[in-house]
């Protein structure tokens, strides 16, 4: 989960990693008490997942408290790149930047170790300077088990050459970064610019952290960061019944059991659309290994529930999974919605096969429901519910 | 022959005694795997009867060694306990730990894969989040079918457990070697690599089927070590064409890897290091199927 500007810096300040003062609001009246709060001035930040905002005019400079009211009055309800802006930081002004550094944490996948990566030359540019000068970027990889110690710091220091008068500072940096990183399971804790001020102090002027989902079990204050706010409703109600689910644009409902095999699910009937007109899979849905009637019934719920959907395909191969709970699934949901007064008009195709497949192809036929088709070929059941789509 | 995995080993389950261990220890035996125990400490001196087997529970891994001679450990335990129970087969020095478990923490699997360097990689582990390996006709570590498919000379690698199955199920007539998940966590133990050198060290393998898909840049890698050190044929498939693109990670994944992870960089790596890439499952099972007939 990729948290906000404003929830990155919250866990820098509880982690002791120097940030500027600052407050996320939602409305632009709002901005008029946070700025005087800041002693009369302020910097006005959007506050969108997405790079490049400054040039989009999401950061404002504000001289006095109405001039913050006027700067979130333009910022809110922006478009960056496709996303709305729903909040905006208040931020204290930063003092004269002399230097802007770049430090990051993050796991290195291909090592399957812990990366360190720190340059003098932060800033915008910085892919930029890791792409043409990779000498000015320094990598050093970091023990899971070892973390970095104040002596791990000092050599992230060295390797990145930082000048001998923030050196102990950006170690110190270094250090409480690494402990939001552990502490917090991030995937990711960035911060760039880390930036060297007129006072010579060193401040992390803008962040970005990345969660891991998977420690939710141990990070409960983590769910309160989610931003339902701009989620996808059918994202949401599909959060609700935690069933993994992602909006795409297309128009072929897809549920399946296992995240590659619905993956490549979706290829599949991308390549069979080709010939139909051009239909594409309307969502990613995994109900997972050991999916019971109940899981099946509320995913097939939520994606007849999605306007977009012209035909359902429903790809199931039964490893845990049984294919007779599912089909009993599907027969379930149907039931339940019908009992509801909704009427189901979308054509369902499915494939199923694996452990008791038989079975329940057995209750899908035995069912006979009208709107409900099998076709025992992934390929097959893909062109299928491409040809069903497009006719509609 | 096979990799990993024969008919001599000899295996255990962690956290065999809950109701995921339990099924899959009595799906495993029908597949004629040899399980001489199960671990849990607040169970261990009893003994579990499944279908007839009397299982006994261990406290330790290492106990469960030293009385049975085991070499394979299957791990079903909870995300929040599973860091535990990796360091302890590890420290038991048992040569291959699976680690089924979904949805353990990334910093988890980072610390107890460090750990299992640090002491000299003495335990293979396969996983996190994985449905394990089976040997058809010998033994099954996981939660692979066994009914799927038969004995057979196509080893499989993927990251996919269910593309595993439909894969085993494409070429269920020609049968395989092994097959095994390695799992789609950001951290796992044994890699693409691991398994397409073993394979190609495999007497009892004639082609290798490996399956990926987008994200992190491991089949890049693959690739690369497929045009250096794999003689055997090699046919690929990539899950994620269509996937939307993935969250961000701010700048520093683009500089880490330099690869993009996307199924078609994937793919065109692939190719150019030799491999047969299909577009579908089906059309991979073909590729593999034409190659065979010679």
């Amino acid at each position: 989960m990729d948290l906000f500007e404003y929830q990155a810096r919250d866990l820098f300040a509880k982690h002791d990693v120097p940030v500027l003062a600052g407050e996320v609001i939602d409305t632009p009246e709002a901005a008029r008490a946070a700025t005087e709060r800041l002693g009369g001035k302020s910097v006005v930040k959007a506050q969108v997942k997405v790079g490049g905002r400054g040039k989009a005019g999401g950061v404002k400079l504000a001289a006095t408290p109405d001039e913050a009211v006027a700067r979130a009055t333009d910022i809110l309800g922006m478009d960056i790149k496709g996303h709305t802006v729903h909040k905006v930081m208040i931020a204290e002004t930063a003092p004269e930047i002399l230097e802007e550094y770049y430090v990051s944490f993050l796991l290195d996948r291909a090592n399957r170790t812990f990366l360190s990566i720190a340059s003098v030359e932060g800033g915008m540019e910085i892919e930029e300077v890791a792409a043409t000068r990779p000498e000015a970027v320094a990598k050093t990889p970091i023990d899971a088990n070892e973390g970095v110690t104040p002596a791990k710091a000092r050599e992230i220091v060295e390797a990145a050459n930082f000048p001998a008068e923030v050196a102990d500072k950006v170690a110190d940096i270094l250090v409480t970064l690494w402990k939001t990183f552990v502490a917090e399971d991030a995937l990711l804790v960035e911060v760039n610019p880390l930036a060297k001020v007129a006072s010579g102090d060193v401040i992390a002027l803008d962040g970005k952290v990345s969660l891991d989902e998977n420690a939710e079990f141990r990070q409960p204050e983590h769910e309160a960061l989610q931003d339902k706010a701009s989620a996808n409703p059918l994202e949401a109600a599909a959060k609700e019944k935690n069933l993994n689910y992602v909006k795409l644009d297309g128009e072929v409902g897809i549920i399946g059991n296992g995240a590659g095999l619905v993956m490549s699910t979706l290829d599949v009937v991308a390549y069979a659309g080709e010939a139909h007109g051009g239909v594409k899979p309307a969502n990613f849905l995994d109900i997972g290994g050991g999916a019971s009637a109940a899981v099946m019934a509320n995913g097939l719920e939520i994606i007849l529930g999605d306007p977009d959907v012209k035909s359902v395909f429903v790809n199931v191969f039964g490893g845990i999974t049984a294919c007779d709970e599912v089909a009993n699934g599907i027969v379930q949901a149907l039931q339940l919605l019908a009992d509801r007064g909704e009427e189901v008009t979308k054509p369902l195709v499915v494939r199923l096969d694996g452990n008791n497949a038989e079975l329940g192809r057995k209750i899908l036929s035995d069912a006979n429901h009208p709107l409900v088709q099998r076709v025992d070929t992934m390929d097959g059941a893909a062109d299928k519910a491409a040809e069903l789509a497009a006719a509609k | 022959m096979a990799i990993f995995l024969n008919k001599d080993s000899k295996v255990i389950v962690q956290g065999m005694t809950g109701a995921t261990g339990m099924k899959h220890t009595k799906l495993m035996l029908a597949d004629g795997t040899n399980i001489v125990g199960g671990v849990n400490p607040r169970k261990a001196g009893t003994s579990v009867d499944i279908d007839g087997n009397e299982i006994p529970v261990f406290g330790t891994v290492a106990e469960a060694m030293e009385k049975t001679g085991a070499n394979v450990s299957v791990l079903f335990v909870p995300p929040a306990f599973a860091k535990a129970a990796v360091v302890e087969a590890i420290d038991a020095e048992i040569p291959l730990a699976v680690v089924i478990t979904e949805g353990i923490a990334v910093h988890d699997s980072a610390a107890f894969y460090a750990y299992a360097v640090e002491k000299g990689n003495k335990t293979r582990i396969i996983g996190p989040n994985c449905p394990g390996l089976i040997t058809p006709g010998q033994s099954n570590a996981g939660i692979i079918p066994g009914d799927i498919t038969k004995p057979g000379r196509i080893g499989l690698v993927s990251k996919s457990g269910t593309l595993t199955y439909q894969m085993m199920y494409e070429l269920r007539d020609i049968g395989f070697s092994s097959a095994v998940g390695i799992g789609g966590d950001p951290v796992i133990g044994t890699t693409h690599i691991d398994a397409l050198a073993a394979f190609e060290a495999d007497p009892d393998t004639d082609l290798i089927v490996m399956i990926g898909e987008i994200g992190g840049d491991a089949e890049e890698r693959a690739a690369a070590f497929i045009k250096e050190n794999v003689k055997k044929p090699v046919v690929g498939y990539v899950a994620g064409f269509t996937a939307p693109e993935g969250k961000t990670m701010g700048h520093a994944g683009a500089i880490v890897s330099g690869s993009s992870g996307t199924a078609a960089a994937k793919k065109e790596a692939l190719e150019a290091a030799g491999v047969k890439v299909g577009k579908t499952p089906t059309e991979t099972a073909k590729l593999a199927r034409a190659i065979l007939a010679g």
